[in-house]
């Protein structure tokens, strides 16, 4: 084991996944001569040359369209789109091609492409840059969607995502890219290739559950550790797939509870809080002993204020405000 | 000031009833001073201060209504002026914040205030779908449980707490004590008098007992899928036996159903399936042996427990029985000799009834309804002879046992009976 940063463990697994595959390319803005905006790619283009770490223009429609072509004809092509803002200019690709060439075609063909983005706000990008629309695709029959919180999870999700034969967006966050955890050194062994579709109870509990994903699964553990001070013990389940969505693992937790809070970083209507508050109630309402509790981001685009920006977050406090709610609810808090 | 409230007197209790107030207001209350009799659908109970202070006010008066937990009266400090505003009514339910001023504070989005607290307006209380759940399967009546959830919201702490109040007494499971096995009408019932308003039907005052009784009955044959076994019982050796246990006996006889009673709980020790309840698709089997004996009264039909039948010496059952019974017409019996049996026994037969079938008391699995002991044509070898006769039926819950089980316990229990010396060796 050795502890690494988020960003250090996807290009140690980029970098991993095109020595161990010839077919795995990276195609984007920025990420060959620059390294990457985030410096994702860096050293890349060097040790693979311009063949496998392609510059394109700023064409977002264009290089995603290229990606899908490759993926059609065989190859593994590993897209960065700079956030996941500018993927609204991929949308038609993304939604009308990726996601139903399979199904379109008679599975004549797949397409084994990553979208590799980051989102995320509180990097005072301006609300057109700090978005969290991750649920435009979770919402896309033929995606899949990842959203690894740790370093070890980005690891082993980004190498589930480029061996999977259909097209994953992948979501990184801003905010996560320099946060470190423990990863399993490579060549030791097999590297451990995530399942597709499985949350993990990282925390078991008793008194509520705390579901959360990406930035917002960290959060929660850190507000799990706050309630643990006041004698609550709180289950936290990290999504990590929003599609395919396990949906057994959280009913399976609310069971057990008896409540649940979800944490998003997206806006509050329409939003994936609603999906898994609906998934509670088809699975686990006779265990419900409060309703569902949902925190998000406030329903305003990002301010670009530092004071503001950080208001309109959903943050530990704001996540914690809302189990004591519950939490007194059900009378596991005074 | 100290607000005095309706005391929760038992589970399936949703309020009560003022019976008698001892103190007036101005009078001195001392702690442990008897101060109310309240009245619920199962006894009288009084009620003590468990303060002492100068009763400042009476919100309830007598023959008034109050739910569990209600105010019914103020005691101030001795020397402290009482309020002159009444306290009542209870708190409000708290009231939802405005969304918009939700919006404001953390400016991070929680679920919109509208289902926060929403009191439903028909005035049921509000109950969480883990605490029916749990209510269910405890055999609990979740409306007569009060909640401390936001907004009077009874929630799973509210029903383990109430499952847990029901065990102290040794329970095998928390019943309704009021529940009416058998079709028996209250004893004195009196027929509606004619009166000269000119209405053909006048709707009769219905006392707590019988809505209770009413609300159980028919959740029984609702659930309980019932399946009836009948025989008939040689009860000569049995009137035999009964002169002989009660020569010489001046006080507390043994009567022909405390006989009855006793061979049941012996055979029900040797045929668990009949001492059993079948809870939200499981069946419980009881490991003792709580006998509910069913009661006429003037208000209704009562089934005082006998616990532990099995373990009580003949008279010392005879004893208990007498005793609850006449517990039960004069209504001191606690919650408690009220409830937490495991099988009934109702005895028509003091009124001349040859046999009858009785319902189920629910969450039992099976309930015996006795018959009169007369002279009856009777095959004895190829011989019609004139005997002593006793008809048993056995009303059975086909979900907790099977008739040929049922009938195994049904002949041990006719076994006994025509040889009663078994029933006491």
């Amino acid at each position: 084991m050795s502890v690494i940063t988020y960003r250090q463990a996807l290009r140690d697994t980029l970098r991993a996944e095109m020595q161990r595959d010839e077919n795995v390319f990276l195609i984007g803005e920025e990420i060959g001569h620059f390294e990457g905006s985030y410096k994702i790619t860096e050293g890349l283009l060097k040790e693979f040359g311009p063949r496998r770490v392609r510059d394109t223009p700023i064409a977002e429609e264009g290089f995603v369209g290229a990606a899908i072509g490759a993926a059609m004809l065989g190859l593994r092509p590993v897209v960065e789109i700079m956030t996941i803002n500018f993927s609204l200019l991929a949308l038609d690709q993304i939604v009308n091609h990726a996601a139903k060439i399979y199904g379109m075609f008679g599975g004549q063909c797949s397409v084994p492409m990553v979208i590799r983005t980051p989102g995320g706000g509180g990097q005072q990008l301006g609300a057109t840059h700090s978005q969290n629309i991750e649920l435009f695709y979770s919402f896309v029959p033929g995606l899949k969607v990842l959203a690894p919180s740790t370093p070890a999870e980005a690891a082993s999700m980004l190498r589930a995502a480029i061996r999977d034969d259909d097209p994953v967006l992948f979501l990184e966050n801003l905010g996560l890219y320099n946060t470190k955890g423990e990863v399993p050194d490579e060549p030791d062994a097999e590297p451990e290739v995530a399942q597709i579709g499985r949350a993990a109870v990282v925390r078991p509990g008793t008194d509520i559950t705390l579901i959360g994903y990406s930035r917002m699964a960290g959060v929660a553990l850190q507000v799990a550790d706050e309630l643990a001070k006041d004698g609550v013990s709180a289950e936290v389940v990290d999504l990590r797939s929003l599609r395919p969505l396990d949906r057994t693992t959280i009913v399976e937790s609310v069971r057990r509870t008896g409540s649940a809070v979800v944490a998003e970083d997206d806006w509050l209507t329409y939003g994936i809080g609603a999906e898994i508050a609906a998934t509670i109630q088809e699975g686990a309402f006779d265990w419900l002993d409060a309703p569902v509790a949902r925190v998000a981001m406030a329903e305003v685009p990002l301010p670009y204020a530092k004071s503001l920006e950080t208001a309109a977050l959903p943050c530990a406090e704001s996540l914690a405000a809302a189990a004591r709610r519950t939490l007194r609810a059900t009378g596991r808090l005074r | 000031m100290t607000e005095i409230f309706m005391p929760r007197l038992s589970d399936t209790v949703e309020e009560g009833v003022i019976a008698a107030w001892h103190k007036k207001p101005g009078d001195p209350v001392a702690a442990g001073d008897s101060l109310v009799d309240i009245e619920t659908d199962k006894a009288v109970m009084e009620h003590e201060a468990y303060e002492e202070g100068t009763l400042a006010e009476i919100l309830v008066p007598e023959g008034g209504t109050a739910k569990i937990g209600e105010p019914i009266a103020v005691l101030v400090a001795t020397g402290e002026t009482p309020p002159t505003a009444p306290t009542r009514p209870p708190a409000a339910p708290e009231t939802p914040a405005p969304a918009r001023a939700q919006a404001q504070a953390p400016a991070t989005a929680t679920a919109p205030a509208v289902a926060a607290a929403a009191q439903p307006q028909d005035g049921r209380a509000p109950t969480s779908p883990l605490a029916r759940r749990l209510a269910k399967e405890y055999g609990l009546d979740i409306a007569a449980i009060t909640g401390t959830g936001p907004g009077g919201r009874v929630i799973r702490a509210d029903v383990e707490n109430a499952a847990n109040a029901a065990n102290a007494g040794n329970a095998a499971k928390p019943a309704d004590a009021a529940q009416a096995a058998s079709t028996a009408s209250a004893a004195g019932a009196a027929p509606a008098a004619a009166t000269d308003d000119g209405k053909d039907s006048v709707e009769a005052p219905l006392s707590r007992l019988r809505k209770v009784a009413a609300r159980r009955l028919v959740q029984s044959k609702q659930e309980a899928p019932h399946i009836y076994l009948r025989r008939t019982v040689d009860a000569e050796a049995l009137r035999e036996f009964r002169s002989v246990v009660n020569d010489g006996r001046e006080e507390n006889k043994v009567s022909p159903n405390d006989l009855i009673l006793k061979a049941c709980a012996t055979a029900l020790r040797r045929h668990p399936d009949l001492n059993s309840s079948w809870v939200d698709d499981r069946l419980l089997h009881h490991r003792r042996v709580h006998l509910g004996v069913a009661v006429a009264t003037d208000d209704g039909l009562l089934v005082p427990v006998v616990r532990d039948a099995d373990r009580l010496q003949l008279t010392e059952l005879a004893a208990r029985t007498r005793e609850l019974a006449a517990g039960a017409r004069a209504r001191t019996l606690t919650p408690q000799e009220l409830g937490g049996s495991t099988f009934t026994v109702s005895n028509l037969g003091m009124f001349g009834v040859d046999g009858f079938q009785a319902v189920i008391n629910p969450p039992e699995a099976a309930i015996l309804a006795v018959g009169a002991i007369s002279k009856q044509p009777m095959v004895v070898g190829d011989e019609v002879v004139a005997r002593h006769t006793l008809e048993l039926n056995l009303s059975v819950d086909h979900r907790a046992c099977d008739g040929a089980t049922a009938a195994q316990f049904l002949a041990e229990l006719v076994d006994l009976l025509e040889d009663p010396l078994r029933i006491v060796v």
